[in-house]
């Protein structure tokens, strides 16, 4: 390296120093076009006589919005609550029917992941005509259909379809559950389970210390689950049962307009909700099926066959053997499906239900027209929420990484 | 040890005639065989009780889901063949699909599609605004494409890379000037003066390659050489979109349906694999400001949703640019479309990248050949061929999210069908599910077959290297 022999070699052929060269027309011409673009959104800025600037997170927006989540932790009332107060609730509700849908999609993906895998021709079967449908087509149209042609043919306002009647109800302003209301007290049974889920997880950590130092098994699943139930509830009766129901009331007498759920009884869900959780998570489950059934059949099927020869049963070696294996494959593309799930709720504006782009880059930006600011802040929502799982797919590949000697 | 069996040994038994043939048990041959070890075999354990219920229960749920399954099935195809409405000969409109309680002649309760409606309809679905003298150039655009697609796509053919070339070069150009009628706004003073330029950087590369300039120049002539032939291929495009066609110009805002679907879809397609390829090389490269910053453009396109990116391109990028450049809509939706894709199959290709094993690139360098060498010749073969699957796998996520950009108020299938919904003369309760029905339909064909035409792809990719 060091001895180069430079009086034959032309400078030009170093390979460094053409890289150093290259590097520096492209930092050169990403700048020049950097202050091009910036240059010209000033001029635009100023001849529409607009300015840059965050001021107008602290004026107040003026426009309804559907109830959920996000409008009753801000407690938004329109006419008082600012700008910034929308951002945080189109955040919430972003971050709400992600985390229901990812929720959801898990618990059916993995079904019908297992299931296509089945044995069984009719689970089998059930799971690919899922998959494939699902799949292909889009989820705009899967959302337009739940929405539009399915909840929309839901009884009217002033009628009802009760699901269980005198607790939980449905019509076309949406579906209407039993709201819980703490009362004094109720922090005790709070601190049990917060207690529960501590005790479950020494456990766990003393029943495998245990198994691995003398080989004796603890129930530990059955355990914990008596643990999360029970102790919250012992402690719920104990303290003289401090949590009230509020719930719906329908109403199909008395004057016309008063007629249907009455509005302070009971939680609703609104029907953009419902839609959108329904398409993401049927939509998401498809591809954490096809996920899933590429990470059982990744794992080689000695195991299968060494652990049934040792004795142990389907389930336990689907459970110990198979699934630990597996899901050294299935985490990463499963969290990108998260990831994408969260990005795709986005999708919700199409049918207006308030979430970040649809009331934040929406609504607030056609009333405040702040593009550049606005549009900034939406999408630093979703680069954070990316990067962090972005960490965490870092974090557990070298976890669960195969240790090589 | 040595006892000797002799003949007359009674207790020998020597078989002389085989053993008749048993048939195979029931549950290993015939029906029930197929049907024990298909369907019966997880629920026909009753050794235990804790089996016997989960046999049970194992029953429940496959028959109850195979219930599920066919009566949605059957309702599907009830809706969408055999209780449908096909066709509307007194013109009736949406009198056609009215049942009794309605006003009309269909029995109460009835429930099924209205394909009336989708046929008349079915020019907007599929052209948008687009002016009816006019269709023959989309037409003619749609049937070359689809030729040269199937051309390329079967093997077998001779001068299949040709016309794959040809797609991909000549046919965008023929496509974009019958469809928008091209006659651009060019001025031929300025191509004129392109081409000098050209010639004279391709004939000082020619020169310099030969070493009259001296040796210095000699390794530079390849970026004059390729700076010429860019600047040529620019020459060509604006005098060829430049040329007055006689044909009536076609404003994008009268396109509609799945002509902006396949033109979304086919644009960001071709665009996002030579974009992600230079991307995926950039963020493998070794010069760390290029890698840096093609992994934050990558990283960033694709830690946005989609819809974003749409409603930046058209909300942003109008003050992005000088004043008076205005950009049409679906130009400024391509491009965000094209960005976003492209970020995704930069992600794919750099996967196939990490695939090709390292002595592959050191037997490159080995015999001599340059960096853009090895990869043209060497590399990429062999990483494209490697992630066929994941770039098909990318296509058809592009494919469906070009109805995305009905958000931003372009007319694509979806927004087509969308649009229609509010058509009064049609009202009625079916009007929706018919419409979706037909939209799913062309999308499940598309996105179908496309996912068939990988798999095929992979068995045959996995086949070569198997042996």
């Amino acid at each position: 390296m060091t001895d180069r022999p430079n009086s034959s070699v032309n400078w030009l052929n170093d390979a460094r120093i053409r890289g150093v060269i290259f590097q520096i027309l492209l930092v050169l011409s990403l700048i020049a076009s950097a202050w091009w673009i910036v240059d010209n959104t000033l001029t635009n800025l100023a001849d529409s006589g607009k300015t840059l600037g965050f001021r107008f997170l602290d004026e107040t927006a003026g426009f309804q919005i559907g109830q959920t989540l996000g409008t009753w932790l801000f407690s938004y009332e329109a006419g008082k609550s600012t700008y910034l107060d929308i951002y945080f609730i189109g955040i919430v509700n972003t971050f709400l029917v992600a985390a229901l849908g990812i929720f959801l999609a898990t618990i059916l993906g993995f079904l019908m992941g297992i299931m296509r895998l089945s044995q069984n021709l009719i689970l089998r079967g059930f799971a690919t005509v899922y998959v494939e449908l699902l799949r292909n087509v889009p989820l705009l149209l899967q959302l337009f259909f739940w929405y539009f042609a399915v909840l929309r043919s839901l009884p009217g306002r002033r009628d009802a379809f009760e699901i269980v009647p005198g607790f939980a109800g449905m019509n076309i302003t949406g579906l209407y559950l039993p709201a819980p209301q703490p009362q004094d007290g109720f922090i005790y049974t709070v601190i049990a389970l917060v207690l529960a889920i501590i005790i479950t997880f020494v456990m766990s950590g003393w029943a495998r210390k245990r198994q691995e130092t003398t080989g004796q098994t603890f129930p530990v699943f059955w355990t914990s689950v008596g643990l999360l139930i029970g102790l919250p509830l012992i402690t719920l009766f104990a303290t003289g049962n401090p949590l009230d129901w509020s719930l719906p009331e329908f109403k199909d007498t008395g004057p016309k307009l008063r007629q249907g759920y009455q509005s302070g009884a009971g939680m609703v869900m609104i029907p953009e909700m419902i839609a959108v959780l329904l398409a993401l998570s049927l939509y998401t489950a498809a591809f954490i099926a096809e996920i899933v059934r590429a990470g059982i059949l990744a794992v080689n099927k000695g195991q299968t066959e060494a652990s049934y020869a040792v004795g142990l049963r389907p389930g336990i070696t689907l459970r110990l053997v198979i699934i630990p294996q597996a899901l050294r494959v299935i985490v990463p593309p499963l969290t990108s499906q998260y990831l994408n799930l969260t990005k795709n709720s986005s999708l919700a504006v199409a049918i207006a239900y308030p979430e970040l782009v649809s009331i934040f880059a929406g609504t607030a930006l056609n009333q405040v027209g702040k593009e550049i600011e606005m549009i900034f802040m939406m999408m630093s929502v979703y680069l954070t929420f990316s990067i962090l799982t972005a960490a965490f797919m870092n974090w557990f590949n070298a976890r669960v990484k195969l240790v090589e000697r | 040890m040595s006892k000797k069996v002799t003949m007359d040994n009674k207790l020998a038994f020597v078989r002389t005639e085989d053993a008749p043939i048993l048939p195979p048990p029931a549950s290993e041959a015939g029906i029930t065989g197929w049907l024990y070890q298909n369907i019966f075999a997880s629920m026909s354990d009753f050794s235990s009780a804790g089996a016997s219920i989960r046999s049970v229960l194992m029953g429940l749920f496959s028959f109850g889901l195979l219930y599920v399954g066919i009566t949605q099935l059957w309702g599907l195809l009830d809706f969408a063949i055999f209780s449908a409405v096909w066709s509307d000969p007194d013109g009736l409109k949406r009198e056609a699909c009215w049942t009794v309680e309605q006003g009309g002649q269909l029995p109460a309760g009835w429930h099924a599609a209205c394909w009336p409606f989708i046929a008349a309809k079915l020019k907007f679905l599929t052209y948008g605004a687009y002016p009816a003298d006019e269709l023959w150039r989309v037409n003619l655009a749609g049937f070359v494409g689809l030729v040269g697609l199937v051309y390329v796509l079967i093997e077998g053919l001779p001068a299949r890379r040709h016309v794959g070339i040809l797609m991909l070069t000549i046919y965008p150009l023929m496509a974009f000037i019958l469809l928008t009628g091209g006659n651009l706004d060019v001025d031929y003073g300025n191509v004129g003066l392109y081409v000098l330029i050209s010639l004279g950087l391709i004939t000082m590369a020619r020169m310099g390659a030969a070493g009259r300039f001296g040796s210095s120049f000699q390794d530079l002539s390849g970026i004059f050489s390729v700076a010429g032939w860019l600047l040529i291929v620019y020459a060509v495009i604006l005098s060829v979109v430049g040329v007055d066609t006689s044909l009536e110009p076609v404003d994008t805002r009268d396109w509609g349906g799945l002509l902006i679907t396949l033109v979304v879809a086919i644009t960001g397609i071709v665009a996002s694999l030579p974009l992600g390829i230079l991307l995926a090389l950039g963020r493998r490269s070794n010069m760390p400001v290029t890698r840096l910053i093609c992994t934050i453009f990558i990283e960033f396109w694709r830690g946005v949703p989609l819809i974003t990116v749409l409603f930046m391109a058209s909300v942003m990028l109008p003050l992005f640019l000088p004043e008076g450049v205005n950009f049409d809509n679906l130009l400024r939706a391509l491009i965000g479309v094209m960005l976003f894709s492209a970020a995704y199959m930069a992600e794919v290709v750099r996967g196939g990248l990490q695939a090709i094993d390292k002595g592959q690139y050191e037997g490159a360098d080995a015999v001599g050949l340059s960096y853009w060498q090895s990869m043209r010749l060497i590399i990429l073969p062999q990483a494209l061929t490697h992630v066929i699957p994941g770039i098909v796998n990318t296509f058809i996520g592009l494919f469906k999210d070009t109805t995305l950009v009905s958000i931003v108020g372009i007319f694509d299938l979806l927004g087509g069908v969308q649009s229609t919904l509010a058509d009064a003369a049609w009202s009625t309760p079916v009007q929706g599910l018919t419409g979706y029905l037909f939209v799913s339909v062309i999308f499940f064909i598309f996105c179908f077959g496309m996912s068939r035409y990988s798999i095929y792809m992979e068995r045959k990719l996995s086949r070569g290297r198997s042996h």
